[in-house]
């Protein structure tokens, strides 16, 4: 009966998006203010009905339904509470009731925020997230029904795949999609202004918070995915240029440049149908990373070819979105004026850079992606695409963007004298080199990269440093004053370059000086780690609620003689009889100490595996950092004013963006 | 029923001990199947599980120093070197240097015998390459229909460069006249601005 229900609620959740689409936008178009007076009451309404849907689905694993596939192929009647409540999102149908659930809720929150906005706009961005939200609707009902039932009913379930039973498969995945739908919203403002013809700085100043809180949800995505890959794969990678991670890396390159360029349609009215552009690449990205995700083309071509259905569908959308809105950016954005002047060396122009860099970042790493897919649809064989090739490519693009986070903040908008900004950098890069250079004697053996990597981390930080410093003294007051007297948002663009300097220093540090041994241990046995002992005391068998486990009690040995404990585990699951290697870390802000489990290798003996990472932590603090700005920019002070009188506010700064508006923050 | 059988296997292979305090009883019961009790035989493990948990009393054991996995850490670095290059053709995305796969280790094994008879590393990836093609290899190969995947990044990169150019140079040129920066400070001061500066 309830998956019935959620199935029901699904038919009219789609019922009612196709009249949140239909009729609000029709309504803008012709001037009815009663259609677009729809679109906030059918938004609500579907978000209702997919809550619905979501909570059937949920139901039915809470209490092993076994009668519906997706219910029977993903738990087991051993499987603990909270991961029967995460296999809702565990499978492919599920995963896709998420994406819907999340993008009525962003569609829900845009109506709630929207009602400054005029009408017709407002009316237009609901309009455009119900179309999406019908097509999504609309291919979950043909092709990946969640609530399918099975008969015969199955005595007990399939499992859910070991890896995903994490606590860090928790939250990953609503994070991540909450990132991935989030873009949904800038794209239906960039779609909305082009509809309307109004292609003014208003749209760019109107998304902006959407596209930060999206970013941030993107990044704290990306960053627990890559924890979770850390702690949980077994062997201490953090980054793999797995398809699946790339699909998510697409449009977070593509959201950090739309992140830059917005700044400078809002600030100064310039890029407008670059801006726009690039709102319309980043949520096409997002799509097609659900696409290769979830329509299995990247596990195999071939498979994708036997079984078309659900990949030829997102295929459509994904046409349909792009093409769509590609025809419509090219009919409207030629009537966009230029927007404010700016000089060759300007703030504008660096940004411009960095968005080059961005974009050919993210064109890269689709090329990567999806070349060998590509060479083995057309017959010349399969090849892999792996580290080497990426790092080979990320990195020399990677080094000339993190110069110009430095760089970028302290250019003045619209124009800057080389010489003016050479003396303001002076100090930041005199303190950056000495600090390298200090740092890097202080290591053991010299490697360029890592070298490189500290400078670069440090002149972020210094020219950040410096960046405050010059803006807290040209302020007026007490110390205290002066620094209450900066933006929230500027505050929030320092601590995410600050995110991204901790990142680099992580990454540097992590790839140039880990060490890893492969030894065999029987108990009693010891092995020398960077100043600690660690002393292989036994096995134990520990019995988990749906899987069978050999435990490594490890004791490690500080040189002051006092000791912790590391427990790392074979897991042996109990429904698929997969092996599991469950790490063991003692997490630091300098290393981590990392231990898993081999093989037995007869006589109790073992082979384990020990990893040294120094600073590995510092990756995932500087996402959390990152992610951190931008709460703070979306806290801003303008943003607030926005919401009373803002409409005004807004036009008024798009007319003047030719004016010169120093100060103000 | 040989399902359970099955796992029990499994769970010796895996190297999981048996439940501790009724080692001595040869029949015991598995308790993590907690419904439907089966009993099963340890018998045959059993003395390879004695052996193996006799040795968990750490203060009876004078414990030396680790040995490494493989005599010749020379050859294993150069070993972990060229796998990280390579593919675990049965892992869903791993390099042959992390991978537990059974296959991985094979090859790894493969691999030392070839390096000890002496073969460089070319010849090594050349031996992979015949048995198992270009798909073991992360580092696709410089070959015509690879050109556009290396490339690719640089003419992205020239592309936007080139565009960024002419964007910039005509921008500039249809420039709008100045305001002086003496008519920029009046205007400042007039606002009751701060004077310029850069800006958020």
């Amino acid at each position: 009966m309830v998956p019935e229900l959620g199935h029901f609620a699904l038919v009219m959740a789609l019922l009612l998006a196709a009249t949140q689409a239909l009729l609000p936008l029709a309504g803008a178009a012709r001037g009815h203010p009663a259609w677009m007076a729809v679109a906030r009451p059918a938004a609500a309404g579907q978000l209702t009905f997919v809550t619905i849907a979501f909570a059937c689905l949920a139901y039915a694993f809470l209490t092993l339904d076994f009668s519906v596939e997706n219910v029977a192929h993903n738990a087991f009647s051993q499987l603990p509470p909270i991961y029967r409540f995460t296999a809702t999102w565990g499978s492919h149908e599920g995963s896709l009731l998420l994406w819907i659930l999340l993008l009525a809720l962003w569609t829900v929150a845009v109506s709630a925020f929207s009602r400054h906005l005029p009408r017709d706009m407002a009316a237009r961005v609901i309009g455009v997230m119900g179309l999406i939200s019908a097509g999504f609707l609309l291919f979950i009902l043909t092709t990946s029904n969640p609530f399918r039932r099975l008969d015969p009913v199955p005595a007990d379930g399939a499992d859910m795949n070991p890896l995903l039973q994490d606590p860090g498969m928790v939250v990953h995945p609503p994070m991540l999609y909450m990132g991935y739908v989030g873009f949904s919203v800038v794209f239906a403002f960039a779609i909305a202004a082009l509809l309307a013809g109004r292609l003014d700085a208003t749209w760019a100043r109107w998304s902006r918070p959407w596209t930060t809180a999206a970013w941030a949800c993107l990044t704290m995505g990306l960053a627990l995915g890559s924890w979770w890959a850390y702690y949980e794969l077994g062997w201490g990678g953090w980054w793999f240029w797995d398809p699946t991670e790339n699909a998510a890396l697409m449009p977070w390159l593509a959201g950090t440049a739309l992140i830059h360029s917005l700044a400078v349609t809002d600030r100064r009215g310039s890029f407008r149908a670059w801006t726009v552009l690039l709102a319309i690449t980043t949520f096409a990205l997002s799509l097609l990373g659900t696409f290769l995700v979830r329509s299995g083309v990247l596990s195999s071509v071939h498979a994708f070819a036997t079984d078309p259905a659900r990949g030829v569908f997102i295929l459509v959308l994904l046409t349909l979105v792009i093409g769509g809105s590609l025809l419509l950016f090219v009919l409207r954005a030629a009537r966009v004026g230029p927007g404010g002047t700016f000089e060759l060396l300007s703030r504008e122009s660096l940004l411009l850079v960095n968005n080059v860099l961005l974009l050919t970042a993210a064109g890269s790493v689709l090329l990567g992606t999806l070349y060998p897919l590509f060479l083995d649809a057309l017959g010349f064989g399969k090849i892999s695409v792996g580290p080497p090739y990426f790092d080979a490519v990320f990195v020399p693009l990677a080094v000339p963007l993190l110069f110009l986070v430095g760089v970028g903040p302290a250019a003045r908008w619209r124009g800057e004298s080389l010489p003016d900004l050479a003396r303001r950098l002076r100090g930041a890069a005199l303190v950056s080199v000495v600090a390298a250079t200090v740092a890097v004697t202080m290591l053991d053996s010299w490697r360029p990269l890592t070298g490189l990597g500290l400078f670069l981390a440090l002149w972020i930080a210094a020219t950040a440093a410096s960046g405050v410093v010059e803006r807290v003294r040209r302020a007026r007051g007490g110390w205290l004053e002066r620094l209450l007297a900066q933006s929230t948002s500027f505050y929030g663009m320092t601590l995410a370059h600050l995110g991204v300097a901790a990142a680099v220093v992580g990454v540097s540090l992590v790839s140039g000086f880990e060490s890893e041994q492969d030894v065999r241990m029987k108990p009693g046995d010891t092995v020398p780690l960077a100043g600690l002992t660690l002393r292989f005391d036994g096995l134990s068998r520990v019995e988990g609620p749906n899987y069978l486990a050999a435990r490594g009690e490890f004791t490690v040995v500080r040189p002051d003689a006092s000791t912790f404990a590391l427990r790392p585990e074979k897991r042996l699951y109990n429904a698929s009889g997969m092996t599991m290697t469950e790490a063991a870390i003692d997490p630091g802000v300098t290393r981590d100490i990392y231990i898993s489990l081999g093989q037995p290798l007869g006589g109790g003996a073992w082979s384990v595996r020990v990893y040294h990472k120094p600073f590995v932590s510092w990756i995932w603090f500087g996402a959390l950092l990152a992610a951190a700005g931008g709460v703070l920019a979306l806290s801003d002070r303008r943003y607030r004013l926005r919401r009373q009188g803002a409409y005004r506010g807004a036009a008024r700064s798009a007319c003047s963006e030719t004016a010169a508006t120093p100060g103000s923050a | 029923m040989s399902g359970r059988l099955g796992q029990v296997g499994q769970a010796r292979r895996a190297g999981i001990p048996a439940p501790t305090g009724q080692l001595t009883v040869p029949e015991v019961e598995n308790r993590a199947d907690r419904g439907k009790r089966a009993r099963v035989g340890w018998r045959g493990a059993c003395g390879r599980l004695c052996l193996a948990l006799s040795l968990l009393l750490p203060a009876a054991v004078p414990g030396g120093e680790a040995r490494p996995l493989v005599d010749d850490p020379v050859l294993e670095q150069r070993l972990a070197r060229l796998a990280q290059d390579l593919r675990c053709l049965v892992c869903q995305n791993e390099s042959l240097a992390g991978s537990r796969a059974d296959l991985a280790e094979d090859l790894r094994r493969e691999i030392r015998a070839l390096m000890r008879a002496g073969k460089s590393d070319e010849d090594v990836v050349a031996f992979l390459t015949a048995r198992y093609g270009d798909f073991i290899l992360y580092r696709p190969p410089l070959r015509a229909e690879t050109w556009l995947l290396w490339f690719g990044p640089l003419l992205i990169l020239m592309a936007g460069g080139a565009g960024l150019f002419v964007y910039l140079r005509r921008r500039t040129a249809q420039r709008v006249p100045q305001v002086s920066a003496e008519q920029r400070r009046q205007a400042e001061a007039v606002l009751g601005l701060q004077p310029g500066g850069p800006e958020q």
